[in-house]
């Protein structure tokens, strides 16, 4: 058997470690893996164009765009913060837990871009989390403190990775959708992204449930 | 019949305006670079099925070849201040939601109503494309929905497109790039090699194992990579499809979507993945840049072991 293929695998994993442009380590890993399994270059490069050409599909899903761009234009943006500002007054357990299922819910329904650090973690979610920290138990440690700011940023990331995968039209699902179709199981985004819904719920139980554990545990610190 | 070709000519078209307001764009300097990679692109979507393989191969080199170079940069386009967003969403409240709601709505039952009615006799859609054929139909309703409410300026969606699109950049294509890669793995028998080897490692015979072999290979390449899209195609040619799918008989659909999920679980525990990770600690002014992975890892770990219990379960158990 001929092992050589192996090594465009070795090229992604590396090519990505070490931070090159992840277009030119894709395109690299692809050709060598062709050539060493003793095709012609022009082979190779014939292959490349089909299966970018049999695969476009998964990039019409940028045609949401304008839709979200025009709706940023009249604040879109603006409306979600004010949306997760009218929990304030709220516990830190509560206040998170919340910014949980909003994450994935609107990140279910295709509007990823909806929270994020920059635009809602760390003007607005991080520090009503560590105001309602602060009102219920009182002046926080340092090294807490950052631990409820980092616990924001968490929420704003398991939020989005367990939430996205239900809406069908994402890169992901269609990529999975691609790999499978390209070896012969043709299967629909549908069909894909249901299989995301336990997950999501095994992510808002577990990390939900750390979000009390946390707040309960700092109403336990010594003063 | 509606196929693909069709919402193809959409997404060109979009791209191929793209590409113009680009080239017209005095203000961003690498304004040459982002007008030929998204025209580059619109031809793609517009004539790809009309061009020989190797064309579209020179097309892909091409792309390649000016995102490498760091041929692209971020526009600018004109838009509302911060102040009149404010204004404008204190107007329009909640309902500002109801537009972008409208995609999901028309793909979601219209895919059901298509599958569970008559309305599937009639053939109107390519076989197993229809969800995204109306996701298609679902922009454009929405587009046409919020322009109608908004009176936004015509060209408005296309430059707030725009400025949306350019802040990502070429990884716009790179989930295309590593199907296209997996497909390029297929062929030349990257699967098997893997297959074979992990056949002689793996005792023959248990699922559970190489399940969780697949799972734990999806979190730790991408934990490498800092990237799951990458881990994907790797780990799918390599057990995924193989061993899990071929071998065992396992449900293809939760062995993808779960398997990419596993991966997440990856994510969140790697400083590779540093705009999740690394970049949330710096904006936080935390003194411990790990401090937010540190945060993550006690979700990670039991919802990679759900993910685990689901592929074996679903995939399996309640599949066979």
């Amino acid at each position: 058997m001929n092992y050589w293929p192996l090594a465009g695998i070795a090229i992604v994993v590396a090519g990505f470690a070490l931070r090159f442009n992840p277009l030119l380590v894709v395109v690299s890993a692809a050709l060598a893996t062709g050539l060493l399994a003793g095709l012609e270059f022009v082979s190779v490069v014939e292959a490349l164009g089909a299966a970018f050409n049999d695969n476009r599909y998964i990039s019409v899903t940028w045609i949401i765009l304008p839709v979200i761009g025009l709706l940023e234009r009249y604040g879109l943006q603006q409306r979600a913060r004010g949306l997760i500002e009218s929990v304030r007054g709220a516990t830190m357990g509560k206040l998170l837990v919340i910014y949980l299922i909003f994450r994935q819910l609107t990140a279910a329904i295709g509007m990823k871009d909806i929270g994020g650090h920059p635009q809602a973690v760390r003007p607005l979610v991080a520090p009503m989390a560590e105001a309602a920290a602060e009102k219920s138990h009182g002046k926080l440690p340092d090294a807490e403190r950052e631990k409820v700011l980092a616990m924001s940023a968490a929420t704003d990331n398991v939020g989005l990775f367990f939430g996205e995968d239900i809406f069908f039209a994402i890169a992901s699902i269609l990529l999975i959708q691609g790999v499978f179709e390209s070896a012969g199981y043709p299967l629909t985004p549908l069909q894909l992204s249901v299989w995301a819904i336990p997950t999501a719920i095994c992510a808002f139980l577990i990390h939900g449930g750390r979000i009390l554990a946390m707040d309960r545990r700092l109403g336990r610190l010594p003063e | 019949m509606i196929t693909y070709e069709w919402l193809y000519i959409l997404a060109g078209s979009f791209f191929a305006v793209w590409s113009l307001l680009s080239l017209r764009d005095t203000a961003n300097n690498k304004r040459l670079g982002n007008a030929a990679f998204w025209g580059l692109l619109a031809a793609s979507f517009l004539f790809g099925s009309h061009l020989p393989d190797f064309g579209n191969g020179l097309l892909v080199l091409a792309m390649v070849g000016i995102a490498g170079a760091g041929g692209l940069g971020r526009s600018n386009p004109e838009t509302t201040s911060l102040e009149e967003r404010f204004n404008f969403s204190a107007l329009l409240g909640n309902k500002l939601f109801l537009p972008a709601l409208i995609v999901p709505v028309t793909a979601v039952a219209g895919t059901l109503l298509y599958n569970y009615t008559p309305l599937g006799d009639t053939g109107l859609f390519e076989e197993r494309r229809e969800t995204l054929i109306l996701f298609g139909v679902g922009v454009v309703f929405a587009l046409a929905a919020a322009m109608v409410w908004l009176k936004a300026p015509v060209m408005a969606p296309a430059e707030e497109g725009r400025r949306l699109l350019d802040s990502i950049g070429w990884a716009a294509i790179l989930p295309q790039m590593l199907a296209a890669l997996g497909a390029v793995f297929a062929l030349a028998g990257v699967g098997d090699v893997i297959g074979s080897l992990a056949g002689q490692i793996i005792p023959d015979g248990s699922v559970l194992l190489t399940v969780i072999v697949f799972a734990l290979g999806m979190a730790l390449f991408t934990m490498i990579m800092g990237n799951a899209f990458a881990a994907f195609p790797v780990m799918a040619a390599a057990i995924g499809i193989p061993l899990l799918v071929e071998g065992y008989g396992g449900n293809p659909a939760v062995i993808g979507a779960v398997g990419m999920l596993a991966g997440f679980c990856g994510t969140l525990m790697t400083p590779m993945a540093a705009n999740f990770n690394i970049v949330p600690a710096a904006l936080l002014e935390l003194k411990d840049q790990n401090g937010v992975i540190k945060q993550q890892i006690g979700t990670a770990i039991p919802l990679w072991v759900c993910n685990v219990a689901i592929i074996y379960v679903a995939g399996f158990l309640l599949w066979n």
